[in-house]
């Protein structure tokens, strides 16, 4: 009855902590590892002009839903102007203002996108268009292509494809050439196609985006073809009527507006660089989840302060410690002394080093546990004794520390990084157990506490689990069912094999 | 290797430390029943209102102001035994079995050596202080009859007194043990500190072949007389004192440490909670199998007597093994 409760305890901690981990991992995208980097993509955009005698402002198109991108960041840099983002029909803008200024100016503006698969895709289901007014001849034309596609189609996306595909054909017809005859750049044959489809009363736009990549001085921006089936909004090659969207295509601005407009300005030119760089994924999986508003991050370790989190690096190590703990006394059966005492001396040892750790913890022992019996010999009562021992390990370290740095070995001094209350107890019981037990039993209690301490540090030190644990604190919950589940453990520990091998009939 | 040796072991009935805490003393041995164990004063208090034979109690000392009386308890007595009441291992117990001839505030302890009666009240001291005791709490010092334990026992043992380990499971004895003191356990009845565990035959009380170090051994290390083969004297009362260790503690799984003396027969010393379970090395055998023989045939309403009889007839060694 108990057991089953102890299994489903363990199997809940375990689903919870998995799964929140999964999510993390999967959804998120936390990285695994502390070296991960995710590529960001850096778009500059400069804004040249000269500027003319009275006020100027200036406005740009900059990106606002980036399907297949999240943004990092962005910002501006141009001396003396003011700036602000405005949102306007069709997207954003970036205004610029200054009062006087001349010559020949620069304004820049950059934008620090990273790829997102799953990026937000949510955008206004729009409304049926209205059939547009056309001018004959033009206005037939556009009714015998709507009519010839509509025959040739079934839905929204197929008569856009279908539509693409008449136009662009090697042969096109008498109206397609009519409706071609004044197109002269490929954002105009865009805007030519969203005139057709609406006559079809299929709501469609122009997009304008960039293909990114890395170290491109000059990006242009390339017009594609969005349109509304009714549910969702996709996206059409202009030249060939496939439906995709090129690799790392990032939509810089929807319709035909210009790009740039300067008042008080001449010779506008608009130039975009793209630059590829890695940053920590960590921070662009914190970014991502909290675009997402999600309630596992305002959880997370975080958003707590910096010296906060430093600690916290630590704690959350213990567990692990004490899972070590449980694996040595109750699956391998080491004696130590103390239930936690060798996690605390591994903890230690984490500002030590392990070679120095060791070998100031056996001096400090040895030392103190001489000087332990020398006090035995004053027949002093039980709590001054053990402050006695105390004072003298406090006196003990200083003498180590000031004694290694005189000597030029600074290691020495990170001998008061150690508990001394743990150190006193210590040599406390380990001088009982010396008396009592014999030399024998108190070494092989000392030489125990030491092995666990060393494996837990070990194991605590492990930078790829301290990772793990400091990213994922829930998968501590992974670690309490488990020690849950070792609670329950009746089986031998591994000394026992050896202790009782002759009744097993070997 | 490792998984056969395991396998091997289960085989046997051989019982793993956790396998003792978590299927018998958790569920047997609830926690407010230790003090009835852990502090000797009640357990000797307990003992005696049930009308078992214990040591007598000369008197207690439970303050560092009364450590300068133990003089006035010990009186005129030559051989007594100071130990805490929450002692453990026995740790923190002093035998004195003589005084010098030319000094009477000189004793002699069990070991030959000579102790002065300041070094005496500075161990009651720290008996006091709680140096012996399992939390370091304040304790008790017991001043108490020292054994002359039987002749029976006197070719093997080194010093010390010999004791015999009774495991009661539910009432019922189950498997029992001498612990034969050594030289180099330092005349102590501990199994950890190198003194020599034999069996017991549950049936007739005969001991079976010792054991030191999970060595089997077949004679003393120190006096090199036989171990096996000795009567034990009384055994019968020893089996039923054990198996009234149920009623008198309330525990389920205990051990119960008897001493057999000269002049008083076999007097319970001390019973424990958690019993250690080297026993099962120096019988050769597992402890699972019998307590699962135990839980077949348990009955709520068997007499301590029946107990005892019970544990004669089901837990005799098959002869070869003697």
């Amino acid at each position: 009855m108990t057991m089953r409760y102890v299994y489903l305890l363990a199997a809940l901690l375990t689903a919870i902590g998995v799964s929140i981990f999964a999510y993390k991992w999967q959804v998120l995208g936390f990285p695994l590892t502390d070296d991960q980097e995710t590529p960001v993509w850096t778009v500059e955009t400069s804004v040249h002009f000269d500027a003319g005698p009275g006020p100027i402002k200036a406005s740009l198109q900059i990106p606002t839903l980036t399907p297949g991108f999240g943004i990092s960041e962005e910002y501006s840099v141009s001396r003396n102007y003011g700036f602000s983002v405005n949102n306007v029909s069709g997207g954003r803008q970036a205004q610029w203002t200054v009062r006087r200024t001349a010559g020949q100016q620069t304004l820049y503006y950059r934008i620090v996108v990273y790829e997102d698969r799953d990026a937000d895709l949510s955008d206004t289901t729009p409304p049926f268009p209205l059939p547009p007014v056309i001018n004959e001849p033009l206005r037939t034309a556009v009714d015998v292509i709507v009519s010839e596609v509509r025959g040739h189609s079934a839905d929204a996306a197929s008569f856009t494809a279908e539509l693409l595909r008449v136009v662009n054909s090697p042969s096109p017809g008498s109206s397609v050439n009519l409706l071609l005859a004044e197109v002269d750049t490929p954002l105009e044959f865009v805007k030519i196609m969203t005139t057709v489809l609406a006559a079809a009363r299929i709501p469609a736009r122009i997009i304008r985006g960039m293909e990114l990549q890395d170290r491109t001085r000059r990006a242009n921006l390339i017009p594609w073809l969005e349109i509304h089936d009714g549910v969702r909004w996709r996206f059409f090659n202009p030249r060939n009527g496939n439906e995709n969207l090129p690799d790392h295509f990032l939509i810089w601005c929807r319709g035909d507006d210009s790009l740039v407009q300067v008042a008080g300005g001449t010779n506008v030119e608009v130039r975009f660089a793209v630059q590829k760089n890695f940053i920590d994924s960590m921070a662009v999986a914190e970014k991502r989840a909290r675009v997402r508003q999600s309630v596992l991050v305002n959880f997370s370790l975080a958003s707590l302060p910096i010296q906060t989190q430093a600690v916290y690096s630590v704690l959350l190590m213990i567990p692990i410690g004490a899972l070590i703990m449980v694996l040595m006394r109750n699956l391998v059966g080491i004696d130590a002394f103390g239930t936690f005492m060798p996690v605390l001396i591994a903890l230690s040892f984490r500002e030590t080093r392990l070679f120095w750790g060791i070998v100031l913890f056996t001096l400090l022992v040895a030392l103190g546990l001489s000087i332990r019996f020398l006090l035995e010999r004053l027949r002093l009562l039980l709590v001054p004794r053990l402050s006695a021992v105390l004072i003298v390990v406090v006196l003990l370290m200083l003498v180590i520390s000031i004694a290694s740095h005189k000597m030029g070995m600074e290691t020495g001094l990170s001998v008061a990084l150690f508990p001394m209350v743990i150190i006193a107890m210590t040599i406390e019981r380990m001088s009982v157990v010396w008396e009592e037990r014999g030399p024998a039993d108190a070494i092989r209690g000392g030489t125990g506490s030491l092995l666990v301490a060393v494996v837990a540090y070990l194991a605590m030190g492990m930078n790829w689990l301290e990772h793990i644990i400091t990213s994922f604190p829930e998968l501590l919950l992974v670690v309490l069912a488990i020690v849950i589940l070792l609670g329950r453990y009746t089986g031998y520990r591994l000394s026992e094999l050896v202790r009782f091998k002759a009744l097993s009939g070997e | 290797m490792m998984f056969s040796t395991a396998r091997n072991l289960r085989k046997h009935g051989v019982l793993g430390v956790n396998e003792r805490n978590a299927r018998l003393i958790m569920k047997h041995n609830p926690r407010r029943l230790y003090p009835n164990v852990d502090n000797k004063v009640i357990t000797k208090e307990l003992a005696l209102a049930a009308g078992m034979a214990v040591p007598e109690l000369y008197g207690l000392i439970g303050h560092q102001s009364e450590v300068r009386n133990l003089g006035k308890v010990i009186g005129e007595r030559d051989s007594f035994v100071i130990k805490p009441a929450h002692g453990s291992g026995g740790d923190g117990i002093i035998v004195v079995t003589g005084r010098s001839a030319r000094k009477r505030d000189c004793y002699r302890m069990a070991s030959g050596l000579l102790i002065t009666e300041s070094e005496l009240q500075h161990h009651t001291s720290n008996v006091v202080g709680g140096q012996y005791s399992l939390s370091g709490n304040p304790d008790i010092a017991l001043i108490e009859y020292c054994v002359e334990f039987d002749p029976v026992f006197a070719n093997v043992s080194y010093q010390g007194v010999p004791d015999i380990r009774v495991i009661v499971y539910r009432g019922y004895p189950i498997m029992a043990m001498v612990r034969l003191p050594t030289r180099m356990s330092s005349g102590k009845a501990n199994l950890h500190k190198g003194a020599v565990g034999a069996g017991i035959d549950m049936c007739s009380g005969c001991t079976l072949n010792g054991v030191l170090d999970n060595a089997v051994v077949d004679e003393h290390p120190d006096t090199g007389a036989l171990i096996a083969g000795l009567q034990i004297p009384g055994w019968d009362f020893i089996l039923r004192s054990a198996a009234r260790g149920l009623e008198v503690t309330g525990l389920g799984y205990l051990g119960v440490d008897i001493v057999i003396d000269r002049h008083h027969g076999p007097l319970i010393l001390e019973m424990n909670a958690r019993p250690g379970l080297n026993i099962q090395i120096a019988n050769c055998t597992g402890l699972a199998g019998r307590i699962s023989r135990v839980d077949e045939l348990y009955d709520a309403a068997a007499s301590p007597e029946a107990r005892a009889k019970f544990a004669r007839s089901e837990f005799a060694v098959a002869t070869s093994r003697a």
